[in-house]
């Protein structure tokens, strides 16, 4: 069988496979902590802390639509001939394919979040005569005949949504506590009245109320979401809610690639800086003070820049325009990796510095144990928990980077769904009256909750990791 | 303390030597002079004459490193490197795409982006250190715990929403004062007000957080608990021991962007209209105006290792030890 007889093509693009790999990298990461009871002890501090465990239930399903949004097709074009498909140009991902309608019910401009008629007024002809007025929309509540049917159809819909999120979450919480008080042998009741008491051993109240919540949200907007467009519509008529959906992947790829880029640099310079010392140390100082003292934006904005003229020069080198865009994205991480792995490898060097003159260490040495021994079994393991709390704490930061990288002109591809774009794009309406707010709010929004969520749970992970807070306490 | 000073200044050296090298690789080499013609005049109008024409234009004619058509030591001096990036050593930046001297706008550019930069640094730090005091007072208590909350909230909204709304709210819907512009003088107070205030209220949260872990630091230490077992209150333990202990990390830490203050911010200036150098660097960026940015480029590395050195001048001097190692 030929892949011709399918009705899509998947498409791997560059980010994706990096994106899958870190993935398996993480997965296997978690796999070889849950074996070793040293490891695993300050990830059950923190999976302790209700404010962490709530921020990693948001951040989860941020990474599922992540996730779905990086798997990638372009579906076969209905006239091409079976033994020689032809297909769309178009990338399209699974949730997109989720997402239906939302994707593809596009007004004409502006619309408010669930209007039923358009920003601006048009012409249009009515009992015969021409008149200057808001013109209904083509899919944001079209579904009702009446403007005085609006009001109920939305609190029905917002009251329906409640029961419907309220209702599974209700289920999933009584399969919960079945499945949990079977596993730990006790009756349903004793273990509700812990769950109520909070003497689970892991923050049961603030997960159930946080994934309630979710639950709920997700249900009201997806009740709504159906016959109206939640968060309004752009300039071009896409709703709003799909494009800030859309551009979670966006978010997520430069807060995590980035590091990825950041940590082969990092680890290994600042390792070797601080163990080796002498010209070694006085090269990587002197290479790391010069990047550091070129001001960040405008070394990004450089890179940037060089990286846009050599695509523009190699327009043969991709397929579809999603491929460029992504290679454009894919340089962006590694530009902003290559520029901030500074901080950590200073760290890291100084952890070394001190390391190296343990006395475990200088035993390892005197036995004749190799450099690269001694790295790999003495000195990583014990910088490890810095290099976690920088990936952590850098993924935020990222996130509100691209923001400002988008507006300067050097971010993602102008193409690319993404809230930098989103703010851009929007930045020049609030100019017009009344104000186009709906844009900048969705991107403003989504971004807010994804960084506290990362910033709340960076906090846990660093209380739980940093030994130095425990002395303190 | 002389001979100190002295060598970190020689160490300087080559570090700008070294920034002044990698731009020139990332302008001239990575990206010759032919990509940011094509660049520059699009993809409709370029032909090798036109390119020729581009480059002779804005004095990119010349080899990268040695012109073998001239003799003697012009051949090293008549290239690009000398004319355009080594020239940089003595602030000799040339002319930008617009033809106007890019020495002179960073002179006249310098006042504006200082008038924003400099108010935001000492509120900014006068409020931050207030708000991390207020904390460490209230240390274990709920204010506290809810105080660390808050800073993480402020610190997850975008820069560009605090610049958005501010603007909307306080200028747009409010009138209280211009929504961007700026004059020299008195008369150019109520235009400072917004971007100042805007800048100091998105900085509260990283700020008052980290000055906060610098104070719980030093409240651990043994002089610490001396002074409260000698009977002082608890405000005066904190007001004369802690606060004055604890600015000397606030105090050197902060040293090292005191320069770079002339530079700007690129984003606040841009928005509120502040016609300063980090306008001036966001305009050359969208216009792609390379000898601009590799000027800007050169001028913060420039800055930034003076901050560098006046870090190590104020550590020695707090604590001379540093000057024996």
């Amino acid at each position: 069988m030929s892949l011709g007889t399918f009705h899509f093509v998947p498409v791997l693009l560059w980010t994706d496979a990096l994106i899958f790999m870190l993935l398996t990298v993480a997965l296997a990461t978690v796999w070889w902590i849950r074996r070793h009871a040293h490891l695993r002890a300050p990830w059950a501090a923190v999976a302790r802390r209700p404010m962490a465990m709530g921020a990693a239930l948001v951040l989860a399903v941020f990474v599922i639509i992540g996730l779905l949004d990086s798997l990638h097709y372009r579906e076969r074009l209905d006239a091409s001939p079976p033994d020689r498909p032809q297909y769309s140009v178009e990338v399209l991902s699974v949730f997109d394919a989720l997402a239906g309608r939302l994707r593809t019910q596009q007004e004409k401009t502006y619309s408010a979040p669930l209007a039923m008629h358009l920003y601006a007024k048009e012409f249009t002809e009515r009992d015969g005569a021409t008149v200057r007025d808001y013109p209904r929309l083509e899919y944001g509540g079209a579904h009702l005949k009446q403007a005085d049917e609006y009001v109920p159809d939305i609190v029905r819909r917002v009251l329906v949504g409640l029961l419907q999120g309220l209702a599974s979450s209700l289920l999933l919480f009584g399969l919960l506590a079945a499945w949990q008080a079977r596993h730990r042998q006790m009756r349903v009741g004793s273990w509700l009245s812990a769950w109520e008491t909070g003497h689970l051993g892991w923050p049961g109240r603030t997960v159930v109320i946080v994934l309630a919540l979710m639950l709920m949200l997700g249900a009201v907007i997806a009740r709504l979401a159906a016959g109206y467009h939640v968060f309004g519509t752009d300039k071009v008529g896409q709703d709003v809610l799909y494009i800030s959906l859309k551009s979670i992947r966006t978010g997520l790829v430069i807060g995590t690639l980035t590091t990825l880029v950041t940590l082969p640099l990092a680890i290994v310079l600042g390792i070797a800086a601080g163990y080796f010392r002498g010209w070694v140390d006085d090269v990587i100082q002197y290479v790391y003070t010069v990047l550091n003292s070129i001001p960040g934006v405008l070394l990004i904005a450089a890179a940037v820049l060089i990286v846009q003229v050599a695509i523009e020069a190699h327009p043969d080198l991709f397929d579809t325009s999603a491929a460029r865009a992504d290679v454009r994205l894919l340089a962006l991480c590694i530009i902003m990796g290559v520029t901030s792995w500074t901080s950590l490898a200073r760290l890291l060097r100084g952890e070394s510095l001190k390391l190296r003159t343990l006395d475990y260490v200088e035993a390892a040495r005197a036995f004749g144990v190799s450099h690269a021994r001694i790295i790999s079994r003495h000195i990583f393991p014990n910088v490890f928990h810095l290099v976690l709390i920088a990936i952590v704490l850098d993924f935020s930061g990222l996130v509100l980077a691209e923001a400002v990288l988008s507006y300067v002109g050097v971010g993602v591809d102008p193409a690319m769904y993404s809230w930098g774009n989103m703010i851009n794009g929007a930045r020049l309406e609030l100019a017009r009256e009344p104000v186009v707010w709906w844009q900048l709010g969705a991107a403003f929004a989504f971004m807010f909750t994804l960084v506290l969520a990362a910033n709340l749970f960076a906090d846990g992970v660093r209380d739980a990791f940093d030994p130095r807070l425990e002395e303190r306490q | 303390m002389f001979a100190y000073i002295l060598r970190r200044l020689l160490y300087a050296i080559p570090i700008l030597i070294g920034v002044n090298l990698l731009t020139f690789a990332l302008f001239f080499v990575v990206n010759t002079p032919d990509d940011m013609a094509r660049l520059q005049l699009g993809a409709k109008h370029v032909t090798p004459e036109a390119i020729e024409r581009w480059k002779v234009e804005h004095g990119y004619d010349k080899p990268l490193l040695l012109n073998t058509r001239v003799t003697g030591s012009a051949q090293l001096t008549d290239t690009l490197f000398f004319k355009r990036s080594a020239a940089m050593f003595a602030f000799e930046f040339g002319k930008g795409d617009d033809g106007r001297d890019i020495g002179n706008e960073i002179r006249t550019r310098m006042g504006p982006s200082l008038a924003i930069a400099l108010p935001v640094f000492v509120v900014g730090l006068l409020v931050n250190i207030t708000f991390a005091l207020l904390m460490v007072f209230f240390r274990a208590t709920y204010l506290d715990v809810w105080g660390v909350v808050l800073c993480v909230v402020l610190m997850s909204i975008s820069g560009l929403f605090y610049i958005i709304a501010g603007q909307y709210f306080i200028a747009k819907l409010w009138n209280l004062l211009p929504i961007s512009g700026y004059t020299g003088g008195i008369h150019g107070l109520k235009f400072i007000l917004l971007p100042v205030l805007v800048s100091v209220v998105a900085g509260i949260g990283s700020g008052s957080r980290w000055y906060r872990t610098i104070f719980l630091e030093e409240i651990g230490k043994d002089y610490v608990r001396t002074a409260r077992a000698k009977g002082l209150s608890e405000i005066r333990v904190l007001f004369r021991h802690v606060l004055k202990n604890g600015m000397i990390p606030i105090l050197t830490g902060a040293v090292v962007v005191l320069p770079l203050l002339f530079m700007g911010s690129l984003i606040t200036e841009s928005f509120f209209g502040i016609p300063g150098l980090g306008s001036y660097t966001i305009d050359a960026i969208q216009a792609q105006d390379f000898s601009v940015v590799r000027a800007m480029v050169f001028l913060g590395s420039f800055l930034y290792i003076v901050g560098l050195i006046l870090t190590d001048i104020s550590y020695s001097w707090v604590d001379p030890r540093v000057r024996l190692q």
